[in-house]
């Protein structure tokens, strides 16, 4: 097995949506692609020294450069007339992506660099203790964000980073989620076929955070996108392709997760998710026709 | 060739000479002008060099630093802020023992913000593990790059070299300079060989966590090639005479040090202004001279030692500071001494030019009049006092 | 000189993170198996092999027991069994 792409033995939790979502993604790029790594839970636990958990060239720089090194990476092969049949990939969490690496990545995306960039969305910065970030969805208990006397947890809603990265007319933008493993890569395997900069954001749930029996990631990745909380589009080329679901309340969802845990005693805060649900399915036409019994 | 040109000019022509495969830079003040140049060259199709044009310096760095991890040669420039809004990626390309050149045009740092020559930034940044060369006019700007490129490509040393240039004093100053050609060129600077890089044909990692088993020798590391590259300086400066006909020492001028009795220790385009007083007062008989660092970083501590021994009376004019503290190149020149037999009588430490205030033959005419046997430290020469009556209450 | 800075593909393998595993390890009933290779879609560490129907089997070496595969399995063809039961050693890891 030493032709792997990403080997055993790193250091994720059991369970980790990430890790699962990292595998899939390059085993889809193939054994042709050089990665740039922003810091967090994955670049921590697949490359703690002396070991590598990666079997393609793979660059850690800093926490929120990895859209730049990226495309110092593409100047550099092109430049050498070696960029065909390379894929070159970025990788980041939801803090490094839309909060301290905004300006790396819009820059990336403006200059139209051929690179594919994936968002590991687990809805906080996780790698440092939970802490609340830009992607962090309404209403979250995190540590910078906790719930308490006076508060039901995160007051702001999720920046629409798909949105943000389609704005700047790339050629494909998409959501995906840890809970579709083959929708992963078929997502990953059409955005490296087009040329131009790319967006893949995937839904990562993560057992720690989260506060859910790692058994259940399945049931809880499939639940943010049949609630309408977490949409899997597409852009390609602005054109909006959307998966459709058998809608279900958001109840289902929160009632998994310590994190959503008080919410449970507030209803007029699950109304305000519910809100934020019904906007998604309108806005992207996620409800599928109800099936025949 | 000899040739009458501004200094970013210059810069620009030798930096296409070493063909770099990547340039990026985001623009400052008055670093611009090389960076402009460079741009026209490749619209031009005179060089070939994919340039990248970044939406902030933390990215300029960040994009030379991945090409150099590719496996190519590449060229930043910066000043200031730019180089402040860098600085952790500065840390980091050392860190990853990347290649890396780069021109600091030398300029103040905010705040207040200001625009004109002291050197601030680069010496902000002494700390990073970048080599750092100093020049004093235009030529020898131009010549530290060729030599920044083989001593930081060199593969015992693999490590970023930051030329620093007077921001405007030599960015935009205009001086007959001997400009090397392509031949000469390409016979002093081998094509880069990278020790490692990002190649899927021998894929590794790079950028690891190491913890606290293993951190601590990439930093001895760091430290004992930055000593080695000491004896390493003259070599290439040597080599670099052969081919251009120009001799540099490399790490310190002496400029009429060897019967001095009173030595002004700078860097910069401040010496030339030195030089001149120092043949000025030498006509009139008085024993003085200046002794030139041209390698800050690595501090060439056993040179200044050597060439200032005998001197009973040292100034060292910094055109920094390091607030709340002693000026940077006092304090290192005074700890060159500390435990030696033979020191000076006296070392004192004089701050000037900041934020671009004019350096004349008068301010330096004044140091070496306060440079007598008792001590002075931190004075700052031409201040106006009137200036610190603001009151805001 | 230069210190640690680099390392090369594979050398995560030396890091056994099947000693993580303290309550449940998967068994592969290798019975009722379609080779559908959904287990090995999902499995986080990669340590799922097999091919042909009733072949797949986890490296117990790096197993962290987190039960994805269970789940995922839609014959039902690998259930969690406590970390000491006699049946699951009786299919232990295999060379890869």
């Amino acid at each position: 097995m030493n032709n792997q792409l990403f080997f055993p033995g790193h250091t994720a939790c059991a369970g980790c949506g990430q890790s699962l979502a990292a595998r899939l993604v390059i085993e889809a790029c193939g054994p042709n692609t050089i990665i740039a790594n922003n810091t967090g839970c994955l670049e921590v636990f697949s490359t703690k020294y002396p070991e590598t958990a990666w079997g393609v060239p793979w660059i850690h720089s800093l926490f929120e450069n990895s859209a730049a090194v990226a495309s110092g990476i593409e100047a550099a092969l092109k430049f050498s007339g070696k960029k065909e049949g390379t894929n070159i990939i970025c990788q980041g969490g939801d803090g490094s992506t839309a909060d301290i690496g905004l300006q790396a990545l819009s820059g990336m995306f403006e200059r139209g660099h051929d690179i594919l960039y994936i968002c590991y969305d687990n809805e906080a910065y996780m790698n440092t203790g939970v802490q609340r970030s830009g992607l962090t969805p309404f209403n979250t208990n995190t540590t910078t964000s906790p719930i308490g006397a006076k508060s039901s947890g995160n007051i702001r809603p999720k920046k629409p980073m798909p949105e943000i990265a389609n704005a700047h007319g790339i050629s494909y933008v998409a959501t995906a989620s840890a809970g579709f493993p083959q929708d992963i890569q078929r997502k990953v395997k059409k955005a490296i076929s087009l040329k131009g900069p790319k967006y893949i954001q995937i839904h990562a749930p993560c057992p720690l955070g989260w506060r859910y029996g790692m058994e259940i990631t399945f049931q809880v990745a499939k639940l943010a996108v049949e609630t309408g909380l977490y949409p899997l589009f597409e852009y390609e080329y602005g054109k909006l392709t959307s998966r459709q679901v058998q809608v279900k309340p958001v109840e289902e969802y929160l009632k998994l997760q310590g994190r959503f845990k008080h919410l449970l005693s507030i209803p007029e805060e699950v109304k305000k998710i519910q809100a934020i649900a019904d906007y998604n399915i309108e806005k992207y036409n996620l409800k599928a026709k109800p099936v025949e019994s | 060739m000899k040739e009458f040109l501004e200094g970013s000019r210059a810069i620009a022509d030798v930096v296409k000479l070493c063909k770099p495969g990547v340039i990026s830079a985001y623009p400052i003040t008055p670093q611009t002008h090389i960076v402009e140049d460079l741009a026209s060259m490749v619209s031009d199709g005179h060089l070939n060099s994919q340039f990248v044009n970044v939406e902030s310096e933390h990215s300029a760095a960040s994009v030379v630093l991945g090409a150099v991890a590719t496996g190519v040669r590449v060229y930043t420039a910066t000043s200031s802020q730019g180089l402040l809004y860098m600085a952790e990626v500065l840390f980091n390309i050392a860190g990853m023992r990347l290649p890396v050149i780069m021109t600091c045009a030398n300029r103040a740092i905010s705040a207040p913000i200001n625009i004109w020559n002291d050197q601030q930034d680069s010496v902000s940044m002494r700390d990073t593990g970048w080599i750092q060369l100093f020049a004093e006019d235009i030529q020898e700007a131009v010549d530290l790059h060729l030599i920044a490129y083989k001593l930081g490509e060199d593969r015992s040393v693999m490590l970023p070299v930051m030329v620093c240039m007077d921001g405007f004093i030599l960015t935009h100053g205009i001086e007959t300079v001997d400009m090397p050609n392509a031949e000469q060129v390409d016979k002093f600077l081998p094509p880069y060989a990278p020790l490692y890089k990002l190649d899927t044909a021998n894929p590794m990692s790079l950028g690891l966590l190491a913890d606290p088993d293993y951190y601590m020798e990439t930093r001895y590391a760091l430290q004992k090639t930055l000593e080695d590259t000491l004896t390493l300086i003259p070599k290439i400066t040597s080599d670099f005479s052969k081919v251009f006909g120009r001799a540099y020492n490399g790490l310190v001028e002496e400029y009429q040090t060897k019967d001095a009795d009173r030595v002004i220790i700078a860097m910069g385009s401040v010496c030339g202004t030195i030089k001149d007083v120092v043949d000025e007062l030498r006509a009139k008989g008085k024993k003085v001279g200046l002794l030139k660092i041209t390698s800050y970083r690595p501090f060439p501590a056993q040179a200044i030692y050597e060439a200032l021994k005998n001197v009973s009376k040292i100034a060292v004019v910094d055109r920094a500071v390091s607030l709340g503290s002693y000026a940077p190149l006092y304090s290192e020149v005074k700890t060159a001494f500390c435990s030696k037999k033979k020191k000076p009588q006296t070392i004192s430490s004089f701050i000037v030019g900041l934020g671009g205030r004019d350096i004349t033959k008068n301010s330096i005419k004044e140091v070496f009049r306060l440079l007598t046997a008792k001590e002075i430290i931190g004075e700052f020469i031409d201040l106006k006092p009137e200036l610190l009556k603001e009151n805001y209450e | 000189m230069f210190g640690p800075l680099t390392s090369k593909p594979g050398t995560s393998r030396r890091n056994k993170t099947g000693s993580w595993r303290t309550e449940l390890k998967p068994q592969f009933l290798q019975k009722n198996c379609t080779a559908c290779k959904m287990c090995i879609g999902v499995c986080p560490e990669g340590c799922i092999t097999g091919s042909e129907k009733n072949t797949f089997i986890c490296d117990y070496s790096f197993c962290k027991g987190c039960g994805l595969c269970s789940i995922i399995c839609p014959k039902k063809d690998i259930v969690m069994v406590a970390e000491d039961t006699v049946e699951a050693n009786t299919k232990e890891k295999i060379k890869i």
